[in-house]
Formats: C-alpha cells, sequence, structure tokens
C-alpha cells in the first residue's frame, strides 16, 4: 500500500515540476518566474524526500537541507535586486 | 496496518497539494492570486511529505530521524518571507502607487513610504535632532 501511495506521490511532485518548467520559460512577469523557480525547489525537496522513503535511508535528507537554504538565499537575493537594484546593502 | 494507513493517506494527500499547488501557478489568472497556489498548498504538500517520511522511519524501519523535522520548519519559517518578498516585488513592478486602494489613514502603503517619512512619524524626537544636526 505504501508503494502504491508513493509512486502515486512521486507521480504528483512530478509533474508539478514539470509543470513549473513551463511556467519558468514562458512567465508573463519577472516575479512569476522567481515564483516558479521557488516552487521548483519545494517540489525538489519533496521529491527527494520521497526518494528517501523509497531508498530507507537518511542520506538524502542532507541533501535537501541544502537545498532548501540555498533556495531561500535565491529567492531572497532575486527579489532583493528587483527591489532595491541591489543585494546587501 | 494503522500506521500504513496513515503514510499512505499522508503521501496521497501531499502529492495532491504538491499538484494542486503547481497547477495554480499555471491557472490562476493574477500575479497575486499566483503567488497563493505554491506559497500555501505547495508548502503544506511538502510538509506531508516529510511527515510521510518521518512515520515511515520511527514505525517501519525503526530509527527516528530528526532531519524531517528540520526541513518542515526551515520551509515552514522561510515560506512566508519569500511570498511576502515576491508579493512585494509585484507591488514595485506592476503597480504605481496611486493605483493601489486607499489605506484609510494619513500614511500611505508602508512599501511606499520613504526612510525620512517612517522616521519622522516613529521616532519623532530623533529626527528632528537629525534634521537639526543637518542644518548645522
Amino acid at each position: 500500500m505504501i508503494g502504491v501511495a508513493l509512486t502515486f506521490a512521486f507521480a504528483c511532485f512530478g509533474l508539478g515540476l514539470l509543470l513549473n518548467i513551463y511556467r519558468i520559460v514562458n512567465a508573463p512577469t519577472v516575479g512569476d518566474r522567481i515564483l516558479a523557480l521557488d516552487t521548483m525547489v519545494i517540489n525538489a525537496i519533496a521529491l527527494l524526500a520521497l526518494f528517501g522513503i523509497l531508498e530507507g535511508t537518511a542520506v538524502y535528507f542532507e541533501a535537501s537541507m541544502i537545498i532548501a537554504m540555498t533556495g531561500f538565499i535565491s529567492t531572497v537575493s532575486y527579489t532583493r535586486y528587483l527591489l532595491r537594484g541591489d543585494i546587501i546593502e | 496496518m494503522i500506521v500504513d494507513i496513515l503514510i499512505s493517506a499522508c503521501l496521497v494527500i501531499s502529492g495532491i497539494f504538491g499538484l494542486v499547488g503547481s497547477i495554480g501557478l499555471i491557472k490562476l489568472p493574477d500575479p497575486m492570486m499566483r503567488l497563493h497556489a505554491p506559497t500555501k498548498a505547495t508548502t503544506l504538500g511538502v510538509g506531508g511529505a516529510l511527515v510521510a517520511s518521518m512515520l515511515y522511519f520511527e514505525f517501519v524501519l525503526g530509527r527516528f530521524s530528526f532531519h524531517e523535522l528540520m526541513i518542515t520548519l526551515f520551509l515552514f519559517l522561510t515560506a512566508p518571507i519569500t511570498g511576502h518578498f515576491i508579493a512585494k516585488t509585484h507591488l514595485h513592478l506592476l503597480h504605481r502607487p496611486e493605483d493601489l486602494p486607499p489605506t484609510g489613514s494619513e500614511r500611505p502603503w508602508a512599501s511606499y513610504e520613504s526612510d525620512e517619512a517612517r522616521a519622522a512619524i516613529e521616532t519623532p524626537e530623533t529626527a528632528a535632532s537629525e534634521a537639526a544636526g543637518k542644518g548645522e
């Protein structure tokens, strides 16, 4: 039962990742592109967590922690750059 | 058996929420509406996946791991901040200050208020002394 649910969750998050790529390629505004990149990071973390369940190992959690941190920093610096023209004032 | 059902329910719900967030990013018509879907639904989806992972490691494999809790906490703390920043970017790139609805007070929207005007209202003494210092 867990296997079927795991496959379903993999399919959902993978489809979400594809939709995000579509949104990044043709985004109406710059803000939407940043938002799509942020969502992509979150979906990647979810996929890594699911992969950790599939393999039964905790190795992938360090990777997803680092991805979460870089995703947050990159989103904030992107928006700061658009807002002020400068990241660290 | 009960744990299996619980883990499967968490996985299915998290998958549906994640997919709904990504579809909302494509389908909703207005930039501010599009901000809703990923910041709420997708964050809840990844939270569900991490809770499922925690339950699986605790009850099926028999070893407790704190990593998921850390990642969930980090994501739930940072999602509002990124949402706020992206909303501010939308405001400044797509709207003029005069297009926005009135705030109901003398002061403008906080994002458009200049630093000098804010300092004059919130800390009048220091602002006045600074102005006097500049005058000398």
